[in-house]
């Protein structure tokens, strides 16, 4: 028996959303009576953090604490329409969609302070701790409490925003088939390193170091968290899971999840993490967000870090040791490629 | 079909309810008691989303016939918080961004508050081997360790203080 070593690498440019036949995505935003702002999506919060993220881009867009905002998703009744949290898009179309609603709404609210303080709305600024206040003069000021006030009491106006962001669709050239089907990538460089054991073709990962390029990390202990979670996951798909696993014969499909093979807290591997920030030029703040792509380069990296450990190439999803073992025997042994 | 009373400490509140011969635990504390924070994952013990305390000790709630705790302590994520007062467990988790959607976390803190309870001073493989039964589908497992260890290190301090 033999453990042998393994280094495998893989990168990835990875688009975000889908403009194949239009991908919009809405916003509104509303000031309550005493102040603080509502922004409502139909969009969902599988996790990932979009509602912190869109928090933070309405509070910026709007001038704001991000205290003073709140974020109501997940309701395609009461929210604005939006085609949904996948394809890694939330960042990106949710985010533009927000920027956009607070632009207006943030417009209605210093044409309002600018009807209270007797001056031009272009001569006004916000301080971002919840005050209006004249450009060069900050003693001419009001809050934004009471600039919400007087709006919806006074001079019966509402501080509110509507937002869409929409990438149009693409449709294919006749003559050359040429379309545009993504505008914004997202990009990562992985490398794995792991261990096989050449007599039970058991695979033990041992660390992975990455790199992420995911535009302006909006909000960098989310961005971390999303690579650590979603390289466990990759992990998870090129080692262990399937529902199938000898399709078209269902007899040993997992029932439950005590059969539904994963990796387990003790299977953790060690994850060094560079994020590179390069804002992009159609993204909320510059951010894109990792999304989907935090598991997708894993996969081709750990096959061929096995590749390079024992020389056999699967290109079957699960990699299992039963696949591992039957390409050391079709090779007549292991044969290590000698990466490290 | 004939109801027995079971009466149980829910949290440090005296509880009574009726329960149906066969109710598990789980179904008694979310829809009777009223206590959300215990979750229905795979309703046969292989998930670790409904872990409560009895008397102590971990139990899957979803496992566990109702009538069973008569007369017993038990314990869920809910009695964490002191209020607005967040348990060290709990601040560890959201500082250490140890959950992404949550749904395993109130399983992951009663596994880590009796681990804690009965072990201050938990190595890394303890704590690996004491949410060995919990699953989480998000974080990669490597935050909920850290934040456990964290916990840990910030009891072991206010004791000593």
């Amino acid at each position: 028996m033999t453990v042998h070593k393994g280094r495998g690498f893989a990168c990835i440019n990875y688009p975000i959303g889908m403009n194949l036949g239009g991908d919009p995505s809405q916003a509104l935003v509303h000031a309550t009576p005493d102040g603080k702002f509502m922004v409502t999506l139909s969009a969902i919060d599988l996790g990932q953090g979009m509602k912190s993220v869109t928090r933070q881009i309405a509070a910026e867009a709007l001038g704001v604490p991000i205290a003073d905002v709140y974020v109501d998703t997940a309701d395609s009744d009461t929210g604005p329409h939006d085609m949904g949290s996948f394809a890694s898009r939330g960042t990106h179309r949710m985010g533009n969609a927000v920027i956009r609603a607070a632009t207006e709404a943030r417009r209605a609210m210093l044409d309002a302070a600018a009807d209270e303080l007797e001056v031009n709305a272009s001569d006004l600024e916000t301080d971002g701790h919840g005050n209006i206040q004249v450009k060069g003069a900050p003693s001419r000021a009001i809050t934004i409490e009471d600039t919400a006030i007087a709006a919806q009491f006074k001079q019966g106006r509402t501080l509110s925003g509507r937002g869409i962001f929409l990438i149009p669709p693409s449709e294919a050239d006749p003559n050359t088939g040429e379309m545009s089907p993504v505008t914004c990538f997202a990009h990562a460089a992985l490398v794995v390193d792991l261990e096989v054991d050449d007599e039970t073709g058991e695979v033990t990962v041992i660390e992975i170091n990455s790199a992420y390029e995911v535009g302006r990390a909006l909000n960098e202990k989310l961005v971390e968290q999303q690579l650590i979670g979603g390289a466990w996951m990759g992990i998870s798909h090129a080692l262990y899971e399937t529902t199938e696993p000898y399709y078209p014969d269902r007899s040993h499909a997992p029932g439950d999840f005590v059969e539904y093979l994963q990796p387990s807290p003790g299977d953790v591997a060690t994850h060094n993490i560079a994020v590179l920030e390069r804002p992009a030029e159609d993204a909320p703040y510059g951010g894109k967000g990792p999304g989907e792509m935090c598991a997708n380069p894993v996969l081709p990296a750990v096959a061929n870090a096995i590749y390079d450990a024992v020389g056999v190439r699967c290109d079957r999803l699960p990699i299992t040791p039963e696949k591992i073992l039957r390409g050391i025997q079709n090779n007549g042994g292991a044969q290590p490629k000698g990466a490290l | 079909m004939t109801k027995s009373p079971v009466q149980f400490t829910l949290n440090g509140t005296e509880t009574g309810v009726f329960v149906n011969g066969g109710a598990n635990l789980l179904d008694v504390i979310r829809r009777e008691a009223g206590d959300l924070a215990p979750k229905l994952g795979c309703a046969q013990g292989g998930c670790g989303a409904c872990t409560v305390m009895i008397d102590g000790e971990t139990h899957l709630a979803c496992l566990t016939l109702a009538e069973t705790v008569e007369g017993k302590r038990v314990e869920t994520a809910t009695s964490l918080a002191n209020g607005p007062q967040l348990h060290p467990l709990q601040k560890a988790f959201v500082e250490g961004f140890a959950a992404q959607c949550g749904f395993c976390t109130p399983g992951m803190l009663m596994a880590a508050k009796a681990l804690l309870d009965a072990n201050p001073s938990p190595t890394r493989e303890q704590v690996t081997e004491a949410i060995a039964g919990n699953i989480c589908r998000c974080t990669g497992y490597e935050p909920i360790i850290n934040a456990i260890l964290t916990a840990a290190a910030e009891l072991r301090g206010r004791i000593s203080a």
